[in-house]
């Protein structure tokens, strides 16, 4: 099993694997252990923001494993991450109990505030861990074997698909944004206190959560190289090639789609999971379909097809924006529709890509 | 008829297709023997790549049937089932995966399990390696076999096509139009290849290069207009007034 | 009670001799010295007196007089109102004095003259020499169904000519009727089938409350049939309603849309900036009505077709540009168009907001495009009929533009097969460009219409660019006709489900039936067949 997932690794591979090894324990170290007038300290609003930069980097790996690998440019992951935000947000709600402004020990503030005297059937059991953690899986999951089944089933593909995609995200976030789907409409879910009894705003709290994130990342990359390495990965990229030619192979071709896209989709959950205790608040503009096409973006930057260029793509684009942000606000989105423009005309293959193809290095893709 | 069925690796009988109206087969009825080798001619747009796709199930029919190895009904299947039954086909237009090597190529159309789940925890045997070594010796490409698919000329693409093709190993071949854009040595070579394929697989050849199709020796069935319009050797189909009328010229 | 009825006898006595003989000038200073004492009793007999006369004067003197505005000059008995700006007017003349009166004193109220002076208020608009002024008094009374108002009502509808006007006086003395106890049966029969043929959603009320308790079994049986009548015709309405705001709906989903029809349907192009080509038509729209506001306010009403070319032009050569620069390197990469121009759009939004602020512009209405047109409950607003028969133009110019000249001509050879087009000595490059500004400009356009209907802000044409590619997915990619039939049902399909499912999730249900729709038929509905859009 073990060997299932480091089969045929390669330099990148196990570089970035002992890079995130080293920082989950590094800089959980530096936070914690390191006094805070040391330069070698790292305050812990750094360690949230990092921590959000690679949960990022979870829903980039997850995009590139569909985009990259089989040619399915997903507009809409930023919903399958937005729910396993939001089933995360409704344990975190939950733990809140008699803290609320209306302590209210069951219903959360907002049903309060809007008079409800139950708690909706969706927000049953939310108040165990272990059902919210299936949840951040199973939900997007299902979403995603919905809709791909549908989808792969009925042929759509390229940008057909992609359109399809945004839509489904367009109209999560109108549903989201609705009240009466009790899920805290406008506000979304946030003032979040505690998470397994440790208080979420705790340094040692976000220091873990950054570690888990790390694991969670590395963990997200193998599987998705363990995918596209084996013989499963070639199929999709058959697939991506000449779709019905891979047909006329044999392969039902949309069971391969189905399920690397169910996996993708997982995979986005469990990054939106993490990404809202660190951020402390989820609501319905996670489902904007210009985050999720920002996302693509990342994976565009890094390296579509890499896996470690997506990753790689998501922390330096959010970096620059948090920094862009700070210094001249008005400027981001000049950078980051330059960004998109430049990438694809002179940076096709994304940073990783351009940089093995230089140095001769074949990528870590399917072919050796 | 029914010993014409059951005796047939491909059974086509009565077979309609239109496009918006436009007839592309029509009335379209013959019988492939097992281990046959066929070849089909006729002029530009007379149905042939139609009715290859009707047989892999790229196209419903209208109307018709169509039976494969004497009992599977292929009107009702998708794509890859039918393929699964035992028929490969190679396109017109040379179709390979652009991203993939020579050998990974292969690799993909071997014969073997196809679901996602074996594709997932499967890897290559010894016995996948040999036969994909083999394959590379016929079609030739053993020197290219790290290139990627897409950077080969256009007869190498056809080759490559063919060696897929027979590491499918099915029971019935499709091959439309194989030697265009070969050299004439390399269409006498696909000329052999086929002839001793045969046999073992029933061959379906779709070819508008007649010293081919008089190389390959079989019985040629010419399609006109989306129906048969004359089957039999070569010499009495290049006889056949009509058929020199329609497609040979005098 | 009984001074009221007083008062309404001798606005009635008025009346009469209103048609009997209309009073000559010189009555008109008597019958106006009459408000010129201190006596409440006169006042308010003098208030009924100037009600009757039917002077033109009457009612400025009486709201004048409501308002405390009246004086009388003791000397000669003459009344002066103060206007708004504090200046005089002889209430007899209606003109300024020629010298500022002195030793005015004002005209005094008391409950009883403000009782007399609303009932000679109302009764006397019922008699207006302006016929919108008459139907509002009848509405009113409608309204109120004060069983005093019969007696003017029957002189009022003796005496009026003009059919419309009577109708409403008519309906009027039914609502008093229908409710009315004492009145003859047959006379609230035949109220409630007056109501009836009204036929709004107040005569359905005012039917509803007829019961047992307050009518006859004859009567309550005509009013229950006149409302059923009522409800069928007012389904029918809303029927007609919801069809005429999806057909508007319908039109601007057109509008967003038909410009992507030709760079996404025809091109092929996922041309994300779609949405920004709009915003900067609309933006075009407002530095126009700019222009025109400070420099030629004269000019106001054509500034959306001034507007409409230049509209065009700036998104046409903005498109042209980005096709140029951008996107005739990523041909045959639709997905990696889809991301450059999505940078694109970014860029250009923030390009707006730096120059024109992040909030919402004011782009104001020419007169034509104002007012509604009411058929009978059936309500039309100009805006939209115009947007609507803009949409159509627009849409059937560019078909023209497509089939009939040879741009057309040549940019359907070039979509259809590039090689085949180049080899025949088109030159592709420029066809490309073309249609792309042409597509560009047309969304351009649309820009100006939607500037009518929408807040102009930078964030324009994000609302509309996910809507647009499904009108275009929807209607079939390739196929104008589609795109035009796409946005109908598109439209009509919203504003049916809306009244049932609520307008967010109507629109959620709209999606959730595209996508399973496009599953279902990947290539829209009119879709190309053919072997050039398997590949
Ligand atoms: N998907 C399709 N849509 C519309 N028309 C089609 C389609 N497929 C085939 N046709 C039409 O059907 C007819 C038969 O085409 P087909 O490709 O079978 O001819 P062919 O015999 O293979 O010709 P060639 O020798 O040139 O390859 C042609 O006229 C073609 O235009
Ligand atoms: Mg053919």
């Amino acid at each position: 099993m073990i060997a299932f997932f480091f089969r045929k690794f390669d330099r990148m591979a196990t570089g970035f694997v002992i890079l995130l090894a080293a920082i989950a324990i590094l800089v959980p170290v530096l936070n914690l252990a390191v006094p805070e007038g040391s330069p070698f300290h790292i305050p812990t609003y750094l360690v949230s923001l990092w921590g959000k930069y690679l949960a990022f980097a979870l829903l980039a790996v997850a995009l590139d494993l569909v985009w990259g690998y089989c040619g399915i440019l997903s507009l809409g992951h930023g919903a399958f991450f937005a729910l396993g935000g939001y089933a995360m947000g409704m344990y975190l709600m939950r733990q809140i109990g008699t803290r609320g402004v209306y302590a209210d020990p069951v219903l959360p503030d907002f049903m309060v505030f809007l008079n409800w005297k139950e708690l909706p059937f969706t927000w049953y059991f939310f108040d165990h861990f272990a059902y919210a953690v299936v949840m951040v899986v199973l939900v997007p999951s299902v979403l995603a074997l919905v809709f791909g089944w549908f989808a792969f089933r009925s042929r759509v593909t390229g940008v057909y698909l992609s359109i399809i995609t945004q839509a489904l995200t367009y109209a999560l976030l109108l549903a989201f944004f609705r009240n009466d789907m009790g899920f805290g409409g406008n506000n979304g879910l946030t003032d979040f206190k505690d998470i397994l009894g440790l208080s979420v705003q705790a340094p040692t709290t976000r220091a873990a959560l950054f570690a888990l994130t790390a694991v969670f990342l590395a963990l997200g990359f193998l599987v998705a190289r363990a995918i596209v390495v084996s013989r499963f990965g070639q199929v999709l990229a058959a697939i991506r090639d000449a779709e019905s030619r891979t047909r006329f192979l044999g392969y039902r071709v949309e069971s391969y789609k189905l399920l690397v896209f169910v996996v993708s989709a997982a995979m986005a959950g469990i990054a939106g999971a993490l990404y809202v205790p660190q951020v402390g608040i989820i609501n319905p503009s996670e489902f904007a379909p210009s985050n999720s096409i920002e996302a693509v973006i990342w994976v565009a930057v890094g390296g579509r097809g890499t896996l470690v260029g997506a990753a790689l793509g998501a922390v330096l684009v959010n970096f620059a924006k948090t920094w862009l942000t700070g210094m001249l606000p008005e400027f981001w989105l000049y950078g980051l529709g330059a960004l998109f423009i430049l990438v694809t005309l002179f940076l096709p293959k994304g940073i990783i890509g351009a940089l093995t193809s230089r140095f001769g290095r074949p990528g870590d893709g399917g072919a050796q | 008829m029914s010993a014409d069925l059951t005796d047939s690796i491909l059974y086509l009988d009565a077979v309609s297709v239109s496009f918006d109206g436009f007839r592309a087969l029509h009335d379209l009825s013959f019988v492939v023997g097992r281990g046959e080798l066929r070849a089909i001619i006729g002029p530009n747009g007379a149905g042939k790549t139609t009715m290859m796709d009707v047989v892999t199930g790229k196209t419903r029919p209208d109307k018709g049937i169509v039976i494969f190895d004497g009992s599977i009904d292929l009107t009702t299947r998708d794509e890859a089932s039918i393929a699964a039954f035992g028929i490969g086909r190679k396109f017109q237009k040379p179709t390979v995966f652009d991203g993939q090597t020579v050998e990974d190529s292969l690799l993909l159309a071997l014969e073997g399990p196809r679901s996602a789940f074996s594709a997932l925890f499967g890897w290559r045997s010894r016995v996948a390696v040999e036969q994909i070594i083999d394959k590379l010796a016929i079609i030739r490409l053993g020197d290219l076999r790290s290139k990627l698919a897409g950077s080969l000329s256009h007869g190498q693409k056809q080759w490559l096509e063919i060696g897929m093709l027979l590491a499918q190993n099915p029971k019935l071949l499709l091959v439309d139009e194989p030697v265009a854009g070969m050299t004439d040595a390399e269409t006498e070579e696909t000329a052999r290849l086929l002839t001793s394929i045969a046999g073992e697989h029933a061959v379906v050849v779709v070819e508008h290069d007649m010293s081919f199709v008089r190389a390959l020796g079989c019985k040629v069935t010419c399609l006109h207009e989306g129906s048969v319009l004359a089957e039999g050797t070569i010499d009495s189909v290049s006889a056949n007034e009509r058929v020199i009328d329609v497609y040979l010229g005098r | 009670m009984f001074r009221r009825f007083v008062i309404l006898f001798s606005v009635l006595i008025g009346l009469v001799a209103l048609a009997a003989a209309p009073i000559r000038a010189d009555d008109a200073s008597l019958v106006l010295k009459r408000l010129a004492t201190d006596n409440y009793g006169e006042i308010e007999a003098g208030v009924a007196a100037l009600a009757a006369s039917g002077l033109p004067v009457s009612e400025a003197v009486l709201t004048a007089l409501a308002d405390s505005r009246l004086s009388y000059r003791p000397s000669d008995k003459a009344l002066f109102i103060k206007d708004t700006s504090g200046g005089w007017i002889d209430a007899a003349t209606n003109a300024a004095p020629a010298e500022a009166p002195s030793g005015l004193k004002s005209v005094k109220l008391n409950n009883r003259v403000r009782r007399a002076l609303e009932a000679a208020l109302g009764s006397m608009t019922l008699m207006s020499p302006d016929p919108m002024k008459r139907i509002a008094a009848a509405e009113a009374v409608f309204k109120s169904r004060d069983a005093n108002t019969l007696a003017p009502l029957d002189v009022v509808i003796g005496k009026e000519a003009d059919p419309v006007v009577k109708r409403y006086f008519e309906e009027a003395r039914a609502a008093v009727l229908l409710l009315k106890t004492d009145a003859p049966e047959t006379d609230r029969v035949r109220a409630a089938e007056r109501l009836g043929e009204r036929g709004d959603q107040d005569s359905l009320a005012l039917l509803g409350s007829v019961t047992e308790a307050n009518a006859t079994a004859n009567i309550v049986s005509a009013a229950k049939l006149a409302a059923k009548g009522i409800e069928s015709r007012l389904a029918l309405l809303s029927t007609a309603q919801n069809a005429w705001y999806g057909l508007s709906l319908g039109s601007v989903l057109l509008l967003a849309a038909i410009g992507l029809a030709i760079t996404f349907g025809v091109m092929g192009i996922i041309n994300m900036a779609h949405g920004e080509m709009v915003m900067l038509g609309a933006y075009t729209t407002f530095v126009v009505q700019e222009i025109i506001r400070t420099k030629v306010p004269s000019l106001f009403d054509w500034s959306l077709p001034i507007a409409i070319p230049l509209a065009f032009c700036v998104s046409g050569l903005v498109g042209l540009l980005i096709e140029r620069v951008i996107i005739r390197h990523l041909y045959g990469r639709p997905l990696e168009t889809l991301l450059a121009t999505w940078g694109v759009s970014l860029v250009l939004q923030q390009a707006v907001r730096s120059v024109f602020g992040a909030n919402n512009r004011e782009v104001g209405a020419p007169s034509y495009m104002a007012g509604v047109w009411d058929l009978g409950g059936f309500q039309i607003t100009y805006g939209r009929l115009w947007i609507i028969v803009f949409s159509l133009v627009v849409f059937f110019a560019l078909l023209g533009v497509m089939k009939g000249t040879s741009l057309g001509l040549r940019m359907r050879a070039v979509i259809q097969n590039r090689r085949m087009a180049a080899a025949m000595g088109i030159r592709t490059p420029v066809v490309d460009a073309l249609t792309f500004a042409l597509g560009s400009g047309v969304a351009g356009i649309a820009g100006v219409a939607l500037s009518q209907i929408d807040n102009v802000s930078p964030n324009l044409g994000q609302s509309y660019i996910i809507d647009s590619f499904l009108v275009v997915v929807f209607g079939g990619v390739g196929n104008l006709w589609g795109t035009l039939l796409g946005a109908l049902s598109l439209g009509l399909a919203n504003k049916f489900l809306e009244p049932v499912a609520g307008a967010v999730l109507g629109k959620i249900i709209l999606l959730a039936v595209i996508i399973l729709f496009i599953q279902r038929r990947p290539r829209g509905l009119f879709a190309l067949k053919g072997r050039a859009v398997d590949s």
